[in-house]
């Protein structure tokens, strides 16, 4: 029967312009569209290079399954799509929906083909009805995808920003912590910090942790690693900003500072580190 | 080996605290392999969990295998003259990591390093 | 074989290491570098590594047995120019070569290579 029948990508060849006029009217419909997100231009657009793409896909026969290499247009395509759509704004229905709004068109032009033929009407329905359903949750996971990428990106972003290294004095920087400090954070904070120790030639860095709510065994060690590479670039720390019940943690926990040099204020710590890096400049002009 | 892994991490767009890391803990694991294992080989590929992208290397040798690989782990337990650092060091340096090893049958070491 | 020239300058010695440290390479600087503190009677020995983009426990291991045998025959030891990222992996390694004095460029190096030889000798 069915190499009898019109085989569907040659009824869309056939009646390209008619779908997609089709398609194009149900879309702009449709309030899942988004036309204040997207302008009709560009909608149009996709779906004329879409139905391109799916029509050559159609040829190759294999409908059942849109991971085969025939169908790596329309998934290239739809990635593209789904991406600046996930971009734009759009929720992952309204970026569904640009696959789901051409089952209307493609039936009603399965229903004009094969008005006398019933069961072919059927079967056809029920092959096309599934692969537009694949293609469509494909729209979604590419969607999620997409909206996983700009949450760590943004969270990288939120990262950089919240630690902020300011530059005191002539050779003295200060890095006022806010929030806890966690492995990937402690990272970012490490190299901020030793990229500004360089680039600023500073000799002394005040940590002050007046913002850090607790420090428990594992953000003293990570401020323990944070001191130690200081040290290694050839530079110092002091840390400052220490409120009462924090000492308290620290020894109750065991913690060992070892010779961090540690102030309750960061008036205080700079006061140190003005000192010391007077004193250093003077070493070097009596020794020169 | 050095120079490979670098290009891949600069390739899947990680920092460059993140390629050092990747690139001194590949080489620990390169001397491991050399040093104790009596030779073998390196594997890269690129790996991915969702949304994020990693590295995974991994080091094979052929070697007499580790007998007590808790123990080969600890920071300051070597065989040889080293520091004891390569095996945990490189375990540090990674976000994750795997050892497969019985005396006799070799060491297969794998770690990954998520962006 | 390759080697890394070692430099004197009034009673220092100066080395820069420029290339990808390979483990013979690095070997031989540490018999190189104690040979001539013992022979020039150095005070003090400048090692800049700021063209270094990777350091591993090898090298790192390396450079405080040169600063320790330095101690020994009388002479400090100051590295220079760590890169950032190097500095935090060295520490995620495990490594935090203590005993080793450390300087953000040669220039500040070698005037803490001065104050220590002074506060030595005074």
């Amino acid at each position: 029967m069915p190499s009898e029948s019109p085989r569907f990508s040659d009824l869309v060849a056939r009646h390209e312009s008619q779908l997609l006029a089709d398609w194009f009217a149900q879309q702009k419909a449709s309030r899942a569209t988004r036309l204040d997100l997207i302008g009709e231009a560009e909608l149009e657009d996709q779906s004329r290079r879409f139905l391109r793409a799916f029509r050559a896909a159609l040829e190759s026969g294999e409908l059942d399954d849109i991971s085969r290499p025939a169908w790596d247009e329309v998934r290239d395509f739809l990635q593209e799509v789904s991406r600046s759509r996930a971009m734009q704004g759009f929720r992952p229905n309204e970026t569904a929906s640009f696959v789901f709004s051409l089952k209307q068109p493609v039936f009603a032009l399965l229903r004009q083909e094969f008005a006398k033929a019933p069961e072919e009407l059927a079967a056809q329905t029920w092959t096309l009805s599934m692969l537009l359903d694949q293609l469509g949750l494909y729209t979604t996971e590419i969607y999620q995808q997409t909206r996983e990428e700009i949450i760590v990106r943004q969270q990288q972003e939120l990262l950089e920003l919240s630690t902020p290294v300011v530059q005191l004095w002539d050779r003295i920087l200060a890095l006022p912590l806010v929030g806890t400090l966690d492995s990937s954070r402690t990272q970012v904070v490490m190299e901020s910090l030793l990229e500004r120790i360089v680039s600023s030639g500073s000799e002394i860095a005040i940590i002050d942790i007046t913002g850090v709510p607790t420090v428990d065994t594992l953000v003293a060690q990570h401020l323990l690693k944070t001191i130690a590479a200081t040290r290694l670039m050839g530079a110092d720390c002091i840390i400052s900003g220490i409120r009462p019940q924090i000492a308290q943690t620290i020894v109750h926990l065991g913690v060992d500072l070892g010779t961090v040099v540690t102030k309750a204020t960061l008036a205080d710590a700079f006061a140190v580190a003005l000192k010391r890096t007077r004193d250093s400049r003077t070493h070097v002009i009596e020794g020169a | 080996m050095r120079q490979l892994v670098r290009e891949r991490a600069v390739a899947l767009g990680f920092g460059l605290v993140d390629q050092t890391k990747l690139v001194t803990a590949a080489s620990e694991l390169a001397r491991n392999t050399l040093i104790h294992g009596g030779g073998g080989h390196g594997e890269i590929a690129d790996v991915r969990n969702g949304a994020r992208l990693g590295l995974c290397l991994a080091f094979v040798d052929e070697g007499p295998g580790i007998a007590d690989v808790q123990q080969a782990l600890q920071d300051g337990y070597t065989t040889g003259t080293g520091l004891g650092l390569g095996l945990g060091g490189a375990r540090r340096l990674a976000s994750e990591f795997a050892i497969e090893s019985a005396p006799g049958r070799g060491t297969r070491v794998t770690i990954i390093r998520w962006r | 074989m390759d080697r890394i020239p070692i430099l004197k300058m009034g009673e220092y010695l100066l080395v820069t290491i420029q290339v990808d440290m390979h483990d013979q390479l690095a070997l031989q600087l540490q018999e190189d570098l104690t040979e001539r503190i013992s022979r020039e009677s150095a005070a003090g020995v400048l090692i800049d590594i700021s063209s270094l983009d990777v350091v591993d426990s090898f090298i790192g291991r390396m450079i405080g047995n040169i600063a320790a045998m330095a101690r020994v025959l009388d002479a400090d030891t100051v590295v220079t120019g760590m890169r950032p990222a190097v500095a935090i992996t060295l520490v995620e390694l495990g490594l935090s070569l203590e005993g080793v004095h450390t300087a953000l460029n040669v220039e500040r190096g070698m005037a803490l290579l001065r104050e220590k030889v002074a506060a030595r000798h005074a």
